[in-house]
């Protein structure tokens, strides 16, 4: 990859990881309290979030021949099977024990939330058992 | 009901975030085409620790550079976000347990499914596939009622 690319794919993830920060979704506290139904905005992380993603993935490529940099915008098919659902079952149990997901759990370290590396090396054990033993 | 009832620490904050997470995953797509979930990163960047032939399928080499610097762009973002609100860094009171099984099962269970809050949740969604939707809807039920019971154990 270019290094252009790769120093627009750096500050991409710097937006993405201050929008976290600044959203708190850094704070696992922050997410079980919508998962208990005591404040409900990480419905408004997720929908500001979405409501952009859609207008861009819809807008860019009607208006531009490529992106900017590389040769062609991809696509990314989820496949409707019990691997997708079931591993998303999996998925939200782990989230509702902990309040954690990817995302926030790395920016978590850059917010200085510490104790999240648990978590972090937690999701390479089980992203290392899965692709181990359950891969295909 | 109240908008304080549905959002005691104020809504400005969360819409805020949520729109900036959105130009980092539309900027990633308009200079680059990439599609940025998060969950990948961790089997892809297991492919420079295990000799596994899964972690050396082409489409975890083929992406394991920029799914990195992705990841290190989320920290360095959270700490200059940090930085420039100049406040002190919140600590979890989530117990070391939780954060431990509840971050392996979280991430075995994204692999499996092939994406999480931000791969199904946001890139999933905003490109209307019916496999994310689904899945979003049936993570936020498992995670609902796992957090209720979790709660009820004495969980924080």
């Amino acid at each position: 990859m270019k290094p252009r690319s790769l120093l627009a794919v750096l500050l991409s993830g710097v937006l993405f990881g201050a929008g976290l920060a600044l959203s708190t979704m850094t704070q696992p506290e922050v997410v079980l309290s919508f998962l208990r139904f005591t404040d409900f905005g990480l419905l408004l992380v997720l929908g500001g979030a979405v409501t952009l993603t859609l207008i861009v993935y819809r807008a860019a490529p009607a208006m531009m021949k490529s992106p900017l940099f590389e040769s062609a915008f991809s696509t990314h098919p989820s496949v409707l099977n019990r691997r997708t659902l079931g591993g998303a079952a999996l998925f939200g149990i782990g989230w509702g024990i902990s309040g954690v997901c990817p995302g926030p759990a790395i920016a978590g370290l850059g917010a200085g939330n510490w104790p999240l590396l648990v978590a972090v090396a937690a999701m390479f054990a089980g992203a290392w058992v899965q692709g181990r033993f359950f891969g295909e | 009901m109240t908008i304080d009832a549905i959002f005691p620490l104020g809504w400005q904050h969360y819409l805020a975030g949520g729109l900036l997470i959105g130009a980092g995953v539309s900027l990633l797509f308009v200079t680059t085409g990439l599609i940025g979930g998060m969950s990948t990163v961790f089997s892809s960047t297991l492919s420079y620790f295990s000799r596994h032939r899964f972690f050396h399928q082409p489409r975890f080499i083929g992406s394991r550079l920029w799914r990195l610097v992705f990841a290190a762009g989320l920290i360095a973002g959270a700490a200059l976000w940090l930085l420039l609100s100049g406040r002190a860094p919140v600590i979890t009171q989530v117990s070391w347990w939780q954060l431990a099984v509840g971050g392996f099962i979280a991430g075995f269970g994204a692999r499996l499914s092939n994406g999480c809050t931000s791969g199904h949740g946001i890139c999933g969604m905003a490109s209307l596939q019916l496999p994310s939707m689904l899945a979003v809807v049936i993570f936020l039920a498992t995670g609902i009622a796992t957090a209720h019971i979790v709660r009820l154990l004495g969980g924080a």
